[in-house]
């Protein structure tokens, strides 16, 4: 059985992969027999090239996607840099983790609610020190330049790639390599930089390129907080998508390829970079200064960490007092009364939307789990991990442009007669939520001491008890902290729900987005909040299932 | 689950009746349809925009599966012309039957590429609906011609749309209002920043934008007719004209655009506009009523008239659940479903129910409406002025895209 | 006592083992350890002295090849999956399981042929008495001191009714004085059993103590190689 386990992940992963790309790039090429593209001509590009502001909306996804990885990647090596080991850094550690959890649009929307120039910041700080008595006329949410946007997607993808980090540090010896440096001289941020940062970022190099692969295609954050004159990119495909005329869907088609070839393009940038990057640290190595006053670069790296955080935990604070506010003008901090009117009005309209969010993503964090526990015991059965291209194949989806295959997919699926069932957003859901929970429970799985397993078989217990008596107990923690991340991932899908669900399938985030960031607050507020709220109650019971289990047990209870 | 129940019932009925197709629901044997439609699961699509209207569509659901076993789901669109597209696309992948959409939140544009195409249940359905006898038809032209288009019974109408404008007493003196296209001009020049209309393709952008074409083309007259592509440059140039002129002084200096109107909504209780609007005479009453917005916020609209519309509902020719959607249509027109509707509490959308052909208890329920103090009485609300022919608001928009929004 | 000729029908035989990585030998064996004996393989770490241990244990790490056959009292279990080999296992480590009771420890390593609830519960507790812990059958694991947890370990063998044992440098992370007493009591029980022991080791007082053959194994850089 477990022997089709990794052929399965393949298939799951990679099918859905290859026949959307396939189903988007036929009708690039004016090629879908369903809506009556028979033959293969450029039609559909030279349209697509016919659209006014065209160069610009895919320059600017370019250069989101590679700010937005630049100032991430500077933010999170800045950080541990200057601060791993000590006492700050784990507690900026846990500052910043739970953010993994919080869906990007909900992230985005306090954000929004904390900058806008009628935002949380400004009321703070108005009229009293600012002198407004009412908001200033500032372009700051939906920029044309897409500064809010590169800063929305920031405060979400430094988490990530802080935990990534994390994760990849116990396999490189960074503290030695740190103690070593600091004892020939060199300050704390530049000895870990030239020391211990280069084989840590090889560690994490895959990740980094699918921040830069998510951020110039995404489309959830960029409706919320991107410039709206012209729309990015990715945003404005997804319109075309939808547009009344038929033949937008070829062209919607070829600019997907485009969007391909332009995250194509970011990610070659980014080698280039690398490769850069790499001599002129040597140089500056070379020159043998030990930038020993790094003491305000250190600060600075720990203030922007945390204030990223602060901000992001502000912003949930504030949607969740909106959701709960009565009438609030500018400038008060806060509203002039409190209700659960928002809640009581929108009630009946968030049963459905919940119940669907939760069926698809315990469905595929099910799924996701089985078959991530599968491939992991058939690993450990043969020995063989599968090395750095197993690891490829799990990161692929990330890698790719979600565009670029679910405009394929949504039409193989009309084409099929098969749109908007509950099997195929479920599947779809996998597509995304299954490398996260095999990145998730792979290290801890792959840490797990086989000498337990080894003194439970000799003491005469069958492969199958050995797996859940002893190591699915021990590991219970692992699994649950795995679900809830898979479960957090599916919650924050908006784009997989939005084309495969074709409308019909209406969840909590997909609603949560269609609002804007310019709608009522109240409304925004009540959607936001329950959209963060699902993952925490996920990461809550993956902390207090095994606690109440192993009350009793102080090795493995976690609280 | 529903596909799954859907397909099985499609097969079955396919295999009985072993004919090309089963029989369409004929609204004049209204108790055959009642039947038919008990157990039956109606997909509406309506823009969801509103969070007030949403909770209205909720309740009509709620009633429905009471009083006629009937299923109804919202589906959310952002866009109405997104149904449009998803009926095209059924109807060349062949499904003409057993559709996704059973009945569609429509006017206008929409109507007409439907009805254009053959995308619609054919037969004068609505004209034969129960509650069809209280309609106004006689007082409301609109109910029978949408946007220049007869309506021919293909929709049925559920409310009325009048352009009025917003602003709060407590901020703007209701002396400096303005009341034409030229004043808002003047009033956008003096007050920076302080106005501003949802970004185009968004309909009440797009209404704005007629607003001001009727406004300042030469011949209205020509508005009524299809577009003319030889002269579409000379006939709205005065409305770009105008644009121009006006974007320099609008909020964000038109380097963005609210995205709907309850955005515009929430930017005036912020402070950031002065004046928005709405396509719902209402929608001030329902702001405060919602606590949104203060309750010193007023309405008014121009003494020349503004664009008034009516909505409706309209069936799709492959619709799975016809008599269910028939059902639906007929209670959203129910004296009971109108008098709750216009609640500014609820919503605040104003009927399409004639008055003097209720009955006295009937009549009762729309007479106990309080419709708040920011709501204009119906004989202050102006002159209605027509809809243009709906290929103007497609060229419109496009031709706005390519001007104001691709940032160059 | 060590005659490699003799065929026992009781005991451990290794029957010309040899374990290689890749094209390079890492150790080979041919020796009889009779019940109640213990043959003891000293070596530096990485000699692959474990590795030994895991091929007669049943879970040799696949990229390791094995020649040579074991047999167990008469027996072929060469290739017998690990759970009917019925070896008695001791790490460095007590590898208690975590969330288990003492108790749940070791009536987890019960013979299924207890058969009973109680019966099991009872054989559990008499094992924990055999080793001194009586009254320890409710505690949770991780509250025993390092001594205390080592004594579970072997009851926990025992209570399994190996066999065999396989001892991997049982004895290395605990206290001097603790060692020789928790030493003691293995090869005590070991012997009163007549179980057939395997030791391997890299502290020469375990193989004084052992009182058996002594095979020594080379450093990793060269080929292993027996006596």
């Amino acid at each position: 059985m477990l022997r089709f386990a990794p052929p399965l992940a393949l298939f799951v992963l990679a099918a859905p992969l290859a026949c959307g790309l396939m189903g988007t790039v036929l009708p690039a090429f004016g090629f879908l027999p369903a809506l009556g593209g028979y033959q293969l001509s450029t039609r559909p590009f030279a349209d697509l090239f016919g659209q006014p502001g065209l160069w610009r909306s895919a320059l600017q996804a370019l250069m989101i996607g590679l700010l937005t990885t630049a100032i991430s990647l500077a933010m999170v090596a800045g950080f541990v840099c200057a601060w791993y080991g000590t006492r700050a850094f784990r507690l900026i550690q846990h500052l910043v983790s739970p953010l993994l959890a919080v869906p990007h649009a909900a992230a985005a929307f306090g954000f929004a609610f904390m900058i806008a120039p009628s935002g949380y910041l400004a009321r703070l700080f108005s009229p009293w020190a600012t002198g407004w008595e009412r908001p200033p006329d500032l372009l700051v949410v939906n920029d044309p330049a897409g500064f809010a946007l590169i800063a929305g997607l920031v405060i979400k993808e430094v988490p990530f790639l802080l935990l990534v980090t994390l994760a990849a540090l116990p396999q490189v010896p960074a503290l030695r390599s740190l103690r070593l440096s600091q004892s020939l001289g060199y300050g704390r941020m530049m000895g870990f930089m030239f020391t211990a940062w280069p084989p840590l970022y090889r560690q994490i190099r895959l990740a980094v390129f699918a921040v830069i692969a998510y951020a110039s295609a995404n489309v959830d954050v960029a409706f919320i907080l991107g410039p709206t004159t012209p729309q990015t990119l990715p945003v404005r495909l997804v319109g075309w998508m939808n547009d009344p005329e038929l033949s937008m869907r070829f062209m919607a088609c070829a600019g997907a390829c485009l969007q391909i070839a332009v995250t194509a393009v970011a990610l070659l940038i980014w080698v280039a970079l690398e490769r850069i990057a790499g001599p002129v640290a040597e140089g500056i190595c070379e020159t043998g200064r030990r930038f020993r006053r790094d003491g305000f670069a250190r600060l600075a790296a720990g203030g922007m960490m945390a204030a990223s955080a602060l901000l992001v935990f502000g912003g949930l604070g504030v949607l969740a007092l909106w959701s709960v506010s009565g009438l609030w003008q500018f400038p008060s901090a806060l509203p002039d009364a409190l209700t659960w009117r928002t809640w009581q009005r929108t009630g009946p309209a968030l049963s459905g939307p919940l119940a669907t969010t939760i069926i698809i993503a315990l469905a595929a964090t099910a799924i996701s789990v089985a078959i991530a526990l599968a491939c992991l015991q058939r690993e450990n059965e043969t020995g063989r991990t599968g090395g750095n291209r197993a690891l490829a194949l799990v990161y692929l989806p990330l890698l790719v442009p979600q565009i670029g295959f679910l405009f394929g997919l949504q039409l193989l699926l009309i084409a099929g007669d098969a749109d908007a069932s509950w099997a195929a957003l479920i599947l779809v859901h996998v597509v995304f939520v299954l490398p996260y929970v095999f990145l998730s429970l792979s290290a801890p799985w792959r840490a797990y001491d086989g000498r337990y397993e080894a003194v439970a078989a000799a003491l005469g217990a069958p492969a199958g008890r050995v797996f859940w008596r002893v190591r699915m107990p021990m590991l219970l923690r692992a699994v649950l902290v795995a679900a809830a991340v898979g479960f957090a991932v599916s919650v924050g899908q908006y784009l997989p729900t939005l084309l495969v669900g074709a409308g019909r399938f209406p969840t909590i985030t997909t609603e949560a987005v269609a609002l804007g960031s310019g709608g009522d607050r109240r409304v925004i507020g009540v959607y936001a909040f329950l959209q963060m709220l699902l993952p925490f109650v996920g990461f809550a019971l993956a902390t207090l299932v095994p606690a109440l289990l192993f009350r009793n047990r102080r090795a493995i209870r976690g609280l | 689950m529903t596909d799954l129940i859907r397909v099985t019932a499609l097969t079955l009925a396919l295999t009985l009746s072993a004919g090309p197709a089963m029989a369409d629901p004929d609204p004049a044997d209204w108790n055959a349809v009642l039947e038919e439609a008990r157990g039956q699961t109606v997909y509406w699509n309506a823009w969801g925009g509103s969070t007030q209207i949403n909770a209205y569509i909720g309740w009509v659901g709620e009633e429905l599966e009471e009083r006629h076993g009937v299923r109804l789901v919202h589906v959310k669109l952002e866009d109405t012309a997104n149904a449009v597209t998803t009926v095209v696309a059924e109807k060349t992948a062949g499904r003409d039957e057993g559709g996704s959409i059973d009945l569609i939140w429509i006017n206008g544009e929409n109507f007409a590429s439907m009805k254009r195409q053959g995308l619609l249940f054919a037969p004068d359905w609505a004209t034969k609906l129960p509650n069809w006898r209280y309609v106004d038809v006689e007082n409301k032209p609109t109910i029978t011609v949408d946007f220049t288009l007869p309506t021919d019974g293909l929709e049925s109408p559920w409310g009325m749309a009048k352009l009025v404008f917003f602003y709060d007493s407590a901020r703007t003196d209701a002396a400096d209002l303005p009341d034409n296209a030229a004043d808002l001009l003047a009033w956008a020049k003096a007050n920076p920043g302080r106005f501003s209309y949802p970004q185009p393709p968004d309909f009440i952008g797009s209404s704005f934008l007629k607003q001001i074409l009727i406004e300042t083309v030469a011949d209205p007259a020509v508005l009524q007719e299809p577009v003319d592509e030889a002269s579409f440059e000379t006939v709205t140039q005065p409305m770009f004209d105008y644009l121009d002129r006006l974007h320099p002084h609008l909020w964000r200096s038109a380097r963005a655009f609210p995205k709907d109107y309850p955005s515009m909504s929430q930017l005036l209780a912020d402070g950031e506009l002065d004046i928005t609007f709405a396509f719902n005479p209402a929608e001030a009453s329902s702001a405060i009523a919602n606590q949104l917005l203060p309750d010193t916020l007023r309405s008014f609209t121009f003494s020349g008239g503004t664009l008034a519309n009516t909505h409706f509902v309209a069936i799709p020719f492959n619709a799975n659940a016809k008599a269910g959607a028939l059902v639906v249509a007929n209670f959203l027109i129910s004296p009971e479903a109108q008098a709750r509707k216009q609640d500014p509490e609820v919503w605040g959308d104003p009927t399409v129910l004639a008055m003097d052909k209720l009955s006295a208890p009937q009549r009762k329920l729309f007479e106990a409406l309080d419709l708040g103090i920011a709501t204009l009485l119906p004989d202050e609300l102006g002159p209605a002025l027509d809809e243009p022919h709906p290929t103007w608001m497609s060229r419109l928009e496009e031709r706005w895209s390519a001007r104001y929004a691709v940032g160059n | 006592m060590t005659d490699p000729s003799a065929t026992h029908a009781t005991g451990l035989r290794l029957e010309n083992v040899a374990i290689a990585l890749g094209s390079r030998t890492l150790v080979s064996v041919d020796h009889d350890i009779a019940p109640g004996d213990v043959l003891t393989v000293m070596g530096p770490s990485g000699s692959g002295k474990s590795t030994l241990l895991a091929f007669i244990g049943g879970f040799l790490d696949p990229v390791f090849s094995a020649r040579g056959r074991v047999h167990c009292n008469g027996t072929d279990i060469t290739g017998a999956p690990p759970q009917t080999r019925r070896a008695g296992l001791l790490f460095q480590d007590p590898l208690l399981f975590p969330h288990m009771s003492v108790g749940g420890n070791l009536v987890f390593a019960v013979p299924p042929s207890v058969a009973g609830r109680t019966a099991r519960r009872q054989r559990a507790g008499d094992a924990l008495g055999d080793v001194g812990l009586d009254g320890f059958f409710d505690r949770d694991p991780d509250t025993l001191s390092g001594g205390q947890k080592a004594r579970v370990a072997l009851a926990r063998v025992l209570v399994s009714d190996p066999a065999f044992m396989l001892l991997d440098e049982p004895f290395s992370k605990l206290d001097a004085g603790l060692r020789d007493q928790i030493r003691r009591l293995v090869f005590e029980r070991a012997k009163a059993r007549r179980l057939p022991v395997l030791l391997v080791t890299h502290d020469a007082a375990d193989a004084e103590a052992a009182h058996g053959a002594l095979i020594e194994l080379a450093p990793a850089a060269s080929d292993g190689a027996g006596p």
